[in-house]
């Protein structure tokens, strides 16, 4: 993960004309980046620091005027109030089973695009990465219909799956004709619509797809043979030798889902209406965030609830790259 | 002889058992992944087949999942004189004889009151059903003929959006954002790419660990100072927030560019250079026109991005229906069709608003693809 990989050093000392020369091309240099100061200045650091600021008053835009400091009320605050508990809890859970459902499955799909014996192959690829690339609001309309729980095609499949299963097996189970039909009503049932999230997000793994496809071509054949060679069956050279060699991506892969969860949003938003239907369920988070600061103006709230995430995936980054000297292996060495 | 001739033809054919084999492994694998592709993609498929079908289908219960219509025939009351539509349905045994047939029910009693049926080839004699045990005129279904209408996309077409403008406004207003945004998203990112590539620039490095570690800024710390700028500049409830800030280059695609322009050859950068060619002329000149493939990938990035952004429109265009785009006009249908329960007429909505962003796709997989690898893999 080593990001710098142009170190260039002044191999001569510099005599007067060649530190001029070097002081423009710095300049030059510099003039290419201003765009990006000016956005870095305008849009990144003056915004967190202003939002930090924020995150210790009752700033509400209605009443600009009679903003004054609470200290550290909002964040006492965004522990005791229900619906801000409930949508931390909330995007935990679709964070701690979807990022790995997620990651693993993508990994599975690339895996099962890398075969030798598969014919078609990027018409594949292209087909498993698409849904990427519906606009969110559309797909999740796609789901919210397909997952419904009286004319969805999901319930439609699970539920003749049932009517043929109990035909020929219900009478062992002692199962007679009018029987509870097994598909799930997902997101009009509270206790559904999580996993209905997880579910649907499966949809997005096209990215982490590509990326571990990559990864896994990357990998010699040698490492392989070799592996043969000392009689390793395929489980053991999926572990000894795909997961060290492709451990880089997957480091990529999960900062990048973690980064996702954290900005998690549109579906649930155009799924439970802003208002978390089914029975608050959907309200993970950010809505809950832009409830407080848009809803209801309160936005010393917004900024504290914002900045809790930002700590939180800070600190998850620097976990997840002090701890990657253990498990992320680079196959080119210190890099 | 005969044996060497035996061994031989042994040989053709356990070569042709292998070969044979290899075909069966290789279907077996294709044929596999094929059906785990079709599952994957079934919402899709979903959507279309109900997006063709009739919008009052849905709501029938013991509707079938495909697009279908449930038959109906036209029938003059002898009595009243009134000619209405009527449901044919499948009734068992109408003739008290066991036998099965499709009739159009007119008068619905409830049971143990027998309704009154007709049938459609002989509509003059009305037939009783329902009065025997058993018997009951609302277990019965349907009779369903494949119909597909296209009528849907009109409606979405229609409603979509404001009252006025429909879905051809919000789809020119996103489009008009997505390529506004795209130009400053590209030149911004060109230019800083191309500093942080050729040029040295002490504390470089560091600048670019920087630049590289925005991308894990989640946006909302961002989100409301910049909101309340915006708004003091005046500019909410115009298009200038989702525009303007991608002027100012953008970290993924400033990494993929620099990628990129990191493995072009020096030589002729130098050659112009000795030539007298300004930097910006070397750029323009011998870095552009090499780098056409990374600047493709950064234009769909953007162009993607945009058609997909749905918080930002959000908050910003909060009451201006007339500037939404595609994202926040579909949520906004949704919301008030979903209420209708007609999901055919939803699912319309949802394809118009997917169709370009998939075309587009469709016509540039490879290099959305690799653009998508290079920005991953080699960090």
């Amino acid at each position: 993960m080593a990001i710098v990989q142009d170190t260039e050093v002044l191999t001569t000392s510099a005599p007067r004309g060649r530190l001029t020369m070097s002081r423009r091309e710095a300049a030059w240099g510099l003039l290419f980046l201003s765009p990006w100061f000016i956005g870095l200045a305008l849009f990144y650091a003056i915004p967190i620091i202003v939002s930090f600021v924020m995150s210790f008053t009752d700033f509400n835009p209605v009443n600009a005027g009679a903003v004054k400091f609470v200290g550290l009320a909002n964040y006492q605050w965004m522990f005791s109030e229900s619906a801000t508990v409930s949508s931390f809890f909330i995007t935990l859970k679709l964070s701690v089973i979807g990022v790995p459902l997620g990651l693993f499955t993508a990994l599975g799909l690339a895996i099962m695009l890398n075969q030798k014996l598969l014919a078609g192959k990027r018409v594949f690829r292209t087909l498993f990465f698409m849904p990427v690339q519906i606009p969110l609001v559309a797909s999740t309309i796609v789901w919210l219909d397909f997952l419904n729980g009286s004319n969805g095609w999901l319930a439609y499949i699970l539920n003749s799956i049932q009517d043929i299963f109990i035909t020929f097996f219900g009478g062992l189970l002692n199962v007679s004709h009018p029987y509870t039909p097994i598909a799930p009503s997902w997101f009009q049932d509270t206790s559904w619509a999580v996993p209905g999230l997880i579910l649907m997000g499966l949809w997005g793994i096209g990215n982490a797809m590509l990326i571990f496809l990559a990864g896994l071509q990357t990998v010699p054949t040698e490492l392989y043979e070799a592996a043969r060679v000392d009689g390793a069956g395929r489980w053991q050279q999926f572990r000894n030798v795909t997961l060290p060699m492709i451990s880089p991506v997957f480091f990529y892969n999960l900062l990048i889902a973690v980064i996702g969860m954290a900005q998690y949003f549109t579906q649930p938003y155009v799924i439970g209406g802003g208002s978390g239907n089914p029975g608050g369920e959907t309200l993970v988070f950010n809505i809950n965030l832009y409830n407080e600061a848009w809803k209801y103006n309160f936005m010393g709230h917004g900024a504290a609830l914002a900045w809790l995430m930002f700590v939180v995936v800070l600190g998850f980054s620097i976990v997840l790259f002090r701890t990657s000297a253990r498990w992320v292996f680079y196959a080119g060495g210190d890099r | 002889m005969t044996s060497i001739a035996m061994s031989s033809t042994t040989g053709v054919r356990s070569k042709w058992n292998r070969r044979l084999r290899g075909l069966g492994k290789r279907t077996g694998v294709s044929l596999l992944v094929g059906v785990v592709c079709f599952i994957f993609i079934l919402p899709l498929i979903y959507a279309v087949s109900v997006a063709f079908t009739p919008s009052d289908t849905t709501s029938i219960v013991g509707a079938p999942p495909w697009p279908a219509a449930a038959r109906q025939i036209e029938y003059t009351d002898p009595t009243t004189t009134r000619t209405s539509s009527y449901y044919l349905y499948t009734v068992p045994d109408w003739d008290g004889q066991g036998h099965t047939k499709a009739l159009a029910l007119i008068t619905e009693n409830f049971p143990p009151v027998a309704s009154v049926f007709v049938d459609p080839a002989n509509p003059g004699q009305t037939i009783k059903w329902g009065d025997k045990p058993g018997q009951n005129v609302y277990t019965l279904s349907h009779v369903w003929d494949i119909t597909i209408t296209t009528d849907n996309f009109g409606s979405a077409w229609d409603k979509m959006g404001s009252a006025e403008g429909g879905f051809p406004l919000l789809f020119r207003n996103t489009l008009a954002i997505a390529l506004l945004g795209t130009i400053g998203a590209v030149l911004s990112a060109v230019l800083v790419a191309y500093g942080f590539a050729r040029f040295r620039i002490p504390g470089k490095n560091l600048l670019f660990v920087i630049l590289i570690s925005t991308i894990m800024v989640p946006f909302q710390v961002t989100l409301i100072p910049t909101f309340l700028f915006f708004q003091a500049i005046g500019w909410t409830g115009t298009w200038l927030p989702l525009i303007v800030p991608h002027y100012f280059a953008n970290a993924y695609n400033v990494f993929l560019l620099r990628q990129y322009f990191m493995q072009l050859p020096r030589e002729l950068d130098e050659a112009a250079q000795m030539d007298g060619a300004s930097p910006l002329r070397v750029l323009l000149s011998v870095i552009i026109p090499q780098s056409w493939p990374a600047i493709m990938v950064v234009t769909l990035f953007h162009f993607f991005f945009a058609w997909n952004d749905f918080l930002n429109p959000l908050i910003f265009l909060s009451g201006s229906a007339d500037l939404w785009p595609i994202a926040v006009g579909l949520n906004n249908f949704n919301t008030t069709f979903r209420n209708a329960g007609t999901p055919a007429i939803i699912q319309a909505g949802s394809i118009l608003a997917m169709l370009l962003p998939v075309v587009i796709f469709f016509f540039s997989q490879r290099v959305f693809m690799r653009g998508v690898v290079i920005s991953g893999v080699e960090k």
